[in-house]
């Protein structure tokens, strides 16, 4: 017995050395999600992608505000309006020492579509893409059709080393086992539900981190995020709760870092059928569906109070939203404002539509998966009713709401009247956001895919395509501009407001933020 | 004993497919877990694409059949999520959880046994009512409020314990534990007392009530009377008398322990499988649900059986045979 407590003792001292305080140029990250994988290609997820650039690099790269930058190719040209060449840079080795070449390119083009078991491939991405090798530091690749976001989907590729991944699965990814890349750090280990840890690579071609080591902690946990940071047990927290930046922001250990970011919430009717399920009159009867009449949807977006929702249930944490990105980005309208609160003229338009009285609505939504997303809802229902639409709010478990908001009705119809959801641009441009959320449902033709009210506006579909056609970048801005102004002045779904992104270090990082919600230790300066 | 054992475990196994059953079912009942698993912009192609890849286009029974034929060939099942064994990511959890559960197990025997044995023998005292206050506060509080109000006195504002995690571990025997060193004591701390404070409360008053009573028995009026020592009588008559009610409970709270440590994991970022069952939860990562339950029920047919077998060893009119127990 006494000789195990010896021993113990000893471990304790051995281990005491190496652990405690981190070593002064270590980054401690606490991260609010956490990945899935290290496999880069496995799961198409924010936290995963995140971790994925410290490691390895894509083609192109996005910069913190989204715009595309040259990473692993130096320069691009278009040959015609199918064709793509990429010239790719010649200084950059693996971490493993092997050059970064075509090969590589091909190879990780190769390896998207064939990850066995991925929850979310990024097939899309490479889809209709033909590559091409012409020489080592050269590769062209040819599209069916003209594809606007060539640059955008290749920015999502991260590639891997032929050579060390060539017979890789995503367990010996995880494991460390040819998780080789060209990025600014290397993988040393992935521990679900704790960890992930890189090192500096000292070798990267844009020159040397700051930080030796970065550790990314998992802590879901809202306040004890919060806590780490402020006992020491991390130098920066991504996803600060709304409820306590205001109170960091008057804490002098503390620096916070926000951003606006692409996610806009916003709320979808019901344009699909005649008659809504979740829509009554005020006496209980069955109506016309009243989310085809172009008033009632104005009266409804004009009810809703937007600087009351951002600054008193976002504590600030938001910016009322005019259409699906900030305008900020190339190709919104500038002259697309946030529709303003004026009860008094909702309440006429409401009445000229021909509901005086209005009538009875249920709302439904996500509880969890948007910052206070159950609170907007809720605020949005007393607005509503405060106009005369008698409004309830039902809100569920992001898995059922998903998946009975987008087939749940009959013939895998989504199922509901009026829903609150959220969209992220990942491409950083507004094309792919209408696409998805505004183009007519088109399973065949790929569009209106999160289209879950089933809105349908001809004149703004060939807007949209004529846009993804057009690979002249300043002409292609100008297209989704006019289509955001019309699809906007339609109310084709109605926008609350664009959420912002804040980070939180201790006092002395500095930390850039960005708009595409990634936490990068390369945004992390000393 | 033998035919007990064989019983117990043919039990378990019945326990284990019904359990399976009702999870593999209700989380189907909740909601397709595709819509977890694609991004937001995910076409109809891409979603329907991955329902096939991962069989959920099947009807439900279907789907259940093939896992039953999968477990048959030793499959367990995969998480959808991490891709990796259900089993073997839960196992790779497992030893902090228990790690954690064991801490708490500990804190609630050094400090419930002696507290309670203290109030039930000095029933009137000011420090005797205090314990009893105290344990009161212990039973109503909520875990997760207790765990937050610790980490703001002992890591925010005092700064002495680190706020989450586990510390850095050894490997003994083939098991990590960061139970022999002092900063793995350090991380540890927090969330046992956590988890172990109503353990604590628990422990404290059955043995106070325990001791109440065995104090007024014959048998220590006949020790006092005797002349033994009062440390004789409390610590070998009264005691012993009072040890089975107390180590019945903690070794079904020991099970509790471990299933139950959900909230403590979620709060101080303890790499455990019960926050592991959380995000499979909210993820409806079935494979990951139904092999936790699995694991859960296994372990709760052991403590049991560990506990039968220990009444035996504590008290002599137990008998282990097959048909009492």
């Amino acid at each position: 017995m006494v000789a195990v407590w010896k021993g113990a003792a000893l471990a304790a001292a051995l281990v005491l050395g190496g652990w405690g305080s981190a070593t002064a140029m270590e980054l401690r990250i606490g991260l609010a999600a956490e990945p899935s994988s290290a496999d880069p290609h496995y799961h198409n997820l924010t936290p995963n992608n995140a971790v994925a650039r410290h490691v390895f690099e894509a083609l192109v790269d996005m910069d913190e505000v989204q715009t595309m930058k040259p990473g692993l190719a130096e320069s691009w040209k278009t040959l015609d309006d199918t064709t793509w060449e990429f010239s790719l840079r010649k200084d950059v080795k693996f971490h493993d020492g092997s050059p970064f070449t075509a090969d590589d390119v091909l190879f990780s083009f190769n390896r998207v579509p064939n990850v066995p078991k991925s929850p979310s491939p990024k097939t899309a991405y490479v889809r209709g893409k033909v590559i091409e090798k012409i020489d080592d530091h050269t590769i062209r690749i040819r599209t069916a059709r003209p594809d606007a976001l060539m640059l955008n989907s290749l920015a999502q590729i991260e590639i891997m080393s032929a050579k060390a991944a060539a017979s890789a699965s995503t367990e010996d990814l995880n494991a460390g086992r040819g998780t080789v890349g060209t990025g600014p750090y290397q993988f040393v280990e992935f521990v679900p539900g704790d960890r992930l840890v890189v090192k500096r690579n000292d070798a990267y071609w844009r020159g040397r981190e700051p930080w030796e080591k970065v550790t990314f902690r998992f802590i879901k946990s809202d306040p004890t995020r919060v806590a780490a940071l402020l006992s020491g047990d991390v130098d920066v927290i991504e996803t600060v709760p709304t409820a306590d930046a205001q109170r960091l922001a008057k804490e002098p250990k503390v620096a916070l870092a926000s951003a606006l970011s692409n996610r806009v919430i916003y709320l979808h009717m019901d344009r699909l059928r005649e008659t809504s399920p979740f829509v009554k009159s005020k006496d209980g009867s069955a109506i016309k569906n009243p989310f085809h009449n172009l008033k009632v949807r104005q009266a409804l977006t004009r009810a809703i109070n937007r600087p009351a929702i951002v600054e008193r249930i976002m504590e600030g944490e938001a910016v009322p939203a005019s259409q699906l990105l900030p305008d900020v980005y190339a190709g919104t309208s500038k002259n697309l404002k946030p529709v303003a609160y004026d009860l008094e003229a909702a309440r006429k338009l409401l009445a000229e539509a021909g509901y005086p009285n209005g009538f009875r609505l249920t709302i439904h939504g996500p509880n969890g998966r948007y910052t206070n997303d159950t609170k907007i809802i809720e605020a949005v229902a007393q607005m509503f009713t405060r106009l005369g639409v008698e409004t309830t709010v039902e809100t569920l478990p992001p898995a059922v709401f998903f998946s009975r908001a987008s087939s749940g009705g009959p013939d895998k119809t989504p199922e509901f009247s009026m829903i609150l959801a959220g969209w992220s641009a990942g491409t950083g441009e507004p094309g792919d956001s209408m696409r998805s959320l505004l183009m007519s449902f088109d399973p065949q033709a790929g569009t209106g895919s999160a289209n879950r009210g089933r809105y349908s506006n001809p004149q703004f579909d060939q807007l949209i395509q004529k846009g993804f056609a057009t690979v002249d970048a300043a002409k292609r801005a100008e297209i989704f501009a006019s289509a955001a102004e019309v699809v906007m002045n339609d109310v084709g779904l109605i926008p609350i407001h664009y959420q912002k992104n804040t980070w939180a270090a201790k006092k002395g990082l500095k930390v850039t933020p960005r708009t595409d919600e990634y936490t990068f230790a390369m945004s992390v300066r000393p | 004993m033998i035919a007990f054992i064989i019983r117990r475990v043919g039990q378990a196994l019945a326990v284990i497919l019904v359990m399976t059953v009702l999870v593999f079912f209700g989380t189907h009942v909740i909601g397709d877990p595709v819509w977890m698993m694609v991004p937001g912009d995910a076409t109809q192609e891409q979603v329907e694409q991955v329902r096939r890849e991962f069989g959920f286009d099947q009807p439900a029974h279907r789907q259940f059949l093939a896992f039953l034929r999968d477990i048959a060939q030793g499959d367990f099942g995969r998480s959808y999520v991490h891709g990796g064994p259900a089993f073997a990511l839960i196992l790779e959890r497992m030893p902090a959880t228990l790690e954690l559960a064991f801490a708490a197990l500990l804190m609630a025997v050094v400090l419930g046994i002696p507290l309670g044995l203290y109030a039930g023998l000095n029933p009137e005292a000011a420090p005797a009512r205090a314990i009893m206050a105290g344990s009161i506060l212990g039973f109503s509080l909520p875990t997760f409020w207790v765990g937050l109000m610790l980490i703001m006195l002992f890591s925010v504002m005092l700064g002495w314990l680190p706020a989450t995690g586990r510390g850095p571990t050894v490997s003994v025997f083939g098991i990590e534990t960061s139970m022999l060193s002092l900063e793995g004591w350090r991380h540890l701390l927090l969330p046992a007392l956590n988890l172990a404070l109503l353990k604590v409360s628990l422990v404290i008053r059955l043995t106070r009530s325990g001791a109440r009573e065995a104090a007024l028995q014959d048998y220590v009026k006949f020790a006092r009377a005797k002349g033994l020592s009062r440390r004789r009588i409390v610590g070998v008559h009264i005691l012993k008398n009072i040890l089975i009610p107390i180590v019945t409970v903690l070794g079904l709270e020991f099970g509790s322990l471990v299933a139950f440590s959900v909230v403590t994991e979620t709060i101080f970022a303890w790499p455990g499988m019960g926050k592991l069952l959380l995000e499979a939860i909210q993820r409806l990562d079935r494979p990951l649900i139904v092999a936790y339950v699995m694991v859960v029920v296994m372990l709760f047919v052991t403590i049991n059986l560990i506990v039968d077998i220990l009444y035996s060893a504590l008290d002599p009119r137990v008998r282990l045979t097959g048909d009492t127990a």
